[in-house]
Parts: C-alpha cells; structure tokens; sequence
C-alpha cells in the first residue's frame, strides 16, 4: 500500500471523478471530490517525505520497467508541485462549496466537482509522470476539464472565453505533441531519462531542434507566458470565481513546471542555454510581460481581470527566475512557483467573497465595503500585500530571492524593473484597498450599513492560505531550501 | 527531388498542418474553426504514422523460424490512437461549447459575438 501512493495519487481521483457522475447529487459528490483530494494531499505530504529523506522514487506502473513501460519519476521539484496542487485543490474546494451554489446551476453541481477532479488528477498526471507521451495525455484530460469547468461561469461570456482557450489550449498541446514526436524520432524512446541520455549522442540533431522549438511555444501557451497569455484574462475574469482560484494556483504552475523538466532535466541546461541561449527568448518576453501587464492591471475596474494581467505579470518573475539559469534564480523562480500560488488562490478567494455578497466584482461601484465585509477586506489587504512583494510576506521571499539572484549575473536593469513593476502593484492593489477602506456609502440607508460577510466555509479556507502565506513569509527558509535542493536537482540534470 | 519525392508523405503534414492553422486562424465561424483544429490534430496523427514506417517492413509478428521479417515501429500507431482518442474527445467539447454559445448569443460568428460582447457591461 505504502509503496504505492504514487499511483494512488493520481488514480483516486480519477477514479472519483465518475463515482460523482453515478450519484448525480451535489453534496454527495463534493463530499466524494473532497475525500479523494484529502487523500492525494496525504499521499503527496508522504511522497514529499520520502523523497526529501530517503531519495528520488522511480515507481514502475504496472510493474513495466522504465523502456518499456511508463515510469512515474518523483524529485523534490514535483514532489513540492504534487503537493502545491493537491492542497489547494483541498481548500480550495471547501471553498467552492457555497460559492459554487451561487454561482452555478444545482443541477450541474455534479459534473462541476466531476470535471474538478479530473482537472486536478490530470495536472497531478502531469507532474509526476516520467514519460514524455503521458505528459500530453495528462496535459490533455486536465485541459478538457478546465474548459468544462471555465464554461460553467454565470456570465455568458464564460462560454466563449472556454471555446477561446480551448483553441489556444489544443493548438499548444498539439505543438507539444509535435515535439514530443520529433523526440521519439531523434532518441526512439519516451522515458524521459532516457531521451535525456540520448539526444547528446542523436545522430538527427535538427529533429532535436524542431523538438526544442515546439515544445517551448506549446508551454509557452499552455503557461500563459507574456505573448501567448490571450486567452487567460476572460478565462479567469468569466470562470465560477473558485475555478479561478483552483486554476490561478495550479494550472500555469504546471505548466511552467513542465517547462523546467524539459529544458533542464530533458534538453539539459547545457543545450537549452548553453548552445540555444533559450533565455534570449524568455528573458525579454519575462521582462516585456511583468512590465506591460502590471500596467494594463493598474487600468481594469473589475477586480478579476486586475488580478488575471497581475497573474500574468507575475509569471513573469517566475520566467525572469528561470531564465537567469543559475542555482539562485532557479531557486527563486521555484519559490515564486509556491508563493504566487499561495497569494493569488487567496486573493481570488476574497474576490470570491465579495463577488458572494455584492453581488460583482466592479471597483468603482463598491460602497462601505469595509463596514460590510471586513474579514475579506482584511485578508484582500494581507494577500494583496504578498502580492507586492512587503517584508513579513510571501512575496518578498521570493521577490528579494528574485532581485538577488539578477544582481548575481549582474543584471541590474532587471532587478530595477522588477522593483518598477512590484511599484505598479502597489497602485493596482492601492487603489482597490482605498476603495475598501475609504468609499463611503452614497445612499447612506441604514439597511446597507449593517455586516454581511461572506460565510465560515468561504472565510475559513481563505484564511487557511492567508496564514500558510504569512508562516512561510515569516519562515522563508523552509520554502527556499526546498526549493533549492530542487534547483538542484534541475541543474544537474537526471 | 529526392527531398519532395523521397519525403513527399512529410510534405502532405506541413501541407495538412499549415491549412488547418490558418482555418483556424482565417475564419470566424466557429465550426469551421474547429474543422481547422481537426485537420491541425489529423496532420500531427500523419506525422507520427509516417514516422514509424520502415520501408519494406511488415506488421509486428513474431513468427517461428530464425529469420525475423523487418517491421514497422508500432509504437507510434498506439501513441497516436490515444491521440484520436483526445482530439475527438476535443472536438466533442468544443461542438458542444458551441451549441452553448448558439443558444445563448444566437451566433457563431466570432467577429458578430465580439460585437454583442462589446456591447454588454463590464462584468
């Protein structure tokens, strides 16, 4: 049993997801998606365990050895993801529990938490598999799911925002999948240690190329990075808003770890920076991105899209991290992985919360909302400041880990953009924190001045991240030496 | 002409693939571009196909005898049956996206949507 969670992992939700479909009852199925998350969440707390004290797991399915078969292949950088996901999706879904019903028709209540799991065992998939083609299949049922989960929004809209990602979405795992065919083609197999093994000595390093460049646009989209992020601002704005923040935590953090394994473990940093200098293409685009979206956030009044183009941004750092390609920026990328995850599922939790009683999410409209609500106020104001990056927070871990490790090679003008753009984050998040604290009521009725929070279940799994933000703020050692053996582990390759 | 003629099964992809990318990217009906990202998967299925053949080879059977037949690779076919198995799975979500959207703004056109959506307050 023990040996095997693993594969449970992914295969208790999978299999949860149609066990949903045959009850057909709301609560039934949350209950059934909560109880598998619950699992995958200790399953991957143990797997973590194990692999930061005993060692790297190669788990064999089916118990094919690794040619052959598919291998689920664990460090401490998926491990740290398996985790990441799982446990959002735990809170996250006691979350969902009253926003969902506000949000989404009862009836559909069941095919919502059945597309959650499948969504969450699909992104689990992904990290933890060692085989090159099961990413894709992987890539896939999650992204079915989310485009299922992103169409059940109440607006409208929601349903082309889904069938634009769904194109975007689709064209970007096929350019994957491309790539990993030309993959097969150079090395003639799919393990991914063993493609990393043989493309030094391929004998068709042009298919290796062509490899290299489809893999990297198609992560690129599925990633959100800086040009190719078209379809995530009304797909994050249109979702029921507890997709968004399951997705705004996992979904893009995925993703870019599978840009890490295959450019560092896969392609090796020899070949990716070395011989194609990848971070010339992934720099300007990092910088181009947390630059120019941090500036189209200062300019939206619906608190959604602000914090979608600030998600974009702030994937920039992210890629900023890793395009540096040394152990510090690595180390800070990864750590901006967790943190940002941290950060924005809360911040869109509070968003959730006043979306719950107000009814919208429009800035300028809001009124007395610090009188009414001022739990989620207050924990808007602490993510918020994560967000930016404040002493005491998540998010200066990791910005400081960031700034640090540009200044390390040198580059200081990245490190100055970086403060500029932490800057305009004080203003986005400044002006809808002035709106909170300040904006009186123009009606002024009696009626409105009274308290209306958003319930328990909502407050209490947000304040669970808040607090998880704030400890390993306060603690930023204990993320920054995971995600350095982490970093690690990349630069050295299998 | 060893390269067209030679390798004129890897022409009929980029042919295949270039036509439903600019389907997808030309057209404003809907369902059409869904036909483009049908023919976009299609030429991906094509190139993994092309890739396993060998020339001359036979399917993959063990036969008794010491002289083995050669035989085509017969990973890519298993690959790519699992990758029809999504893009129809693609398509079937996305038609149904569509008939969603039909219902609700009474068109397919993306450039009419965009239109209707310009036309509604902000979220």
């Amino acid at each position: 049993m023990y040996e095997q969670l693993p594969a449970l992992m992914i295969l208790v939700p999978f299999t949860a997801a149609p066990v949903c479909v045959v009850f057909r009852h709301a609560l039934a199925s949350w209950v059934i998606a909560l109880a598998a998350s619950l699992f995958s969440l200790f399953a991957a707390w143990q797997v973590l365990e194990h692999v930061r004290t005993v060692g790297i797991i190669r788990y064999k399915v089916g118990g094919w050895a690794a040619p052959s078969g598919i291998e689920y292949y664990i460090d401490t950088l998926n491990a740290s993801v398996l985790l990441l996901v799982s446990g959002i999706s735990c809170i996250v879904l006691v979350y969902a529990y009253r926003s969902v019903i506000k949000q989404v028709p009862l009836a559909k209540h069941y095919l919502f938490y059945t597309a959650w799991l499948m969504c969450m065992s699909g992104l689990l998939g992904i990290v933890i598999t060692g085989d090159a083609f099961n990413v894709f299949v992987f890539l896939e049922v999650s992204s079915l799911a989310t485009y299922m989960l992103i169409s059940m929004g109440s607006d409208r809209r929601a349903l082309t925002a889904s069938f634009r990602y769904l194109i975007m979405g689709s064209v970007g795992a096929s350019f994957i999948l491309i790539g990993i065919g030309f993959l097969y083609a150079a090395t003639g197999t799919l393990n991914m240690i063993d493609i990393s093994e043989r493309i030094p000595n391929s004998e068709s390093q042009r298919a290796v190329l062509v490899a290299f460049s489809f893999i990297c646009i198609g992560v690129m989209i599925k990633a959100a990075i800086f040009p190719l992020h078209a379809w995530l601002a009304n797909a994050y704005t249109y979702a029921p808003v507890a997709v968004t923040a399951f997705l705004a935590g996992t979904a893009t953090k995925v993703s870019l770890y599978v840009l890490l394994r295959f450019f560092f473990s896969i392609f090796g940093y020899e070949y990716s920076f070395g011989q194609l200098l990848l971070n010339g293409v992934l720099l300007p685009a990092a910088v181009a991105g947390f630059i120019l979206m941090s500036l189209v956030a200062v300019y939206q009044t619906d608190l959604r899209r602000m914090l979608a183009y600030s998600s974009v941004a702030q994937l920039g750092y992210i890629v900023a991290g890793i395009s540096l390609a040394s152990q510090a920026g690595l180390t800070a990328g990864i750590v901006h992985i967790l943190n940002h995850a941290l950060v924005k599922s809360a911040l869109f939790m509070a968003v959730g919360c006043i979306i719950y009683q107000v009814g919208h999410a429009h800035r300028p409209s809001f009124d007395d909302l610090f009188k009414r609500m001022p739990f989620t106020c207050i924990a808007f104001i602490i993510a918020g400041l994560g967000l930016i990056g404040v002493p005491l927070t998540v998010g200066f871990i990791s910005k400081f880990a960031l700034i640090e490790a540009s200044m390390d090679r040198g580059w200081w003008l990245i490190a100055a953009l970086i403060l500029v753009s932490s800057l305009m984050a004080v203003v986005y998040i400044g002006r809808v924190v002035e709106v909170m604290l300040f904006r009186q009521s123009r009606t002024s009725t009696p009626e409105v001045s009274g308290m209306s929070e958003a319930p328990l279940s909502m407050l209490a799994p947000m304040y669970l991240l808040i607090v998880i933000g704030l400890y390993f703020g306060i603690n930023g050692d204990a993320t920054l030496s995971l995600a350095g053996e982490a970093a690690e582990q990349l630069l050295g390759g299998f | 002409m060893e390269k067209i003629a030679g390798l004129y099964s890897y022409w009929v992809v980029v042919v295949l693939m270039m036509a439903g990318l600019y389907i997808m990217i030309a057209r404003y009906n809907l369902v059409k571009k869904i036909i483009g990202l049908g023919l976009f998967q299609t030429s991906i299925f094509y190139l993994y196909i092309t890739m396993g053949k060998v020339s001359g080879g036979t399917a993959p059977i063990l036969v008794h005898g010491d002289v083995q037949p050669v035989f085509s690779n017969p990973v890519p076919h298993v690959l790519i049956l699992t990758a029809i198995v999504v893009g129809v799975a693609t398509s079937a979500v996305a038609l149904a996206l569509i008939v969603r959207i039909y219902e609700e703004f009474g068109s397919i056109e993306a450039d009419e949507i965009a239109i209707i959506e310009a036309q509604e307050p902000e979220a």
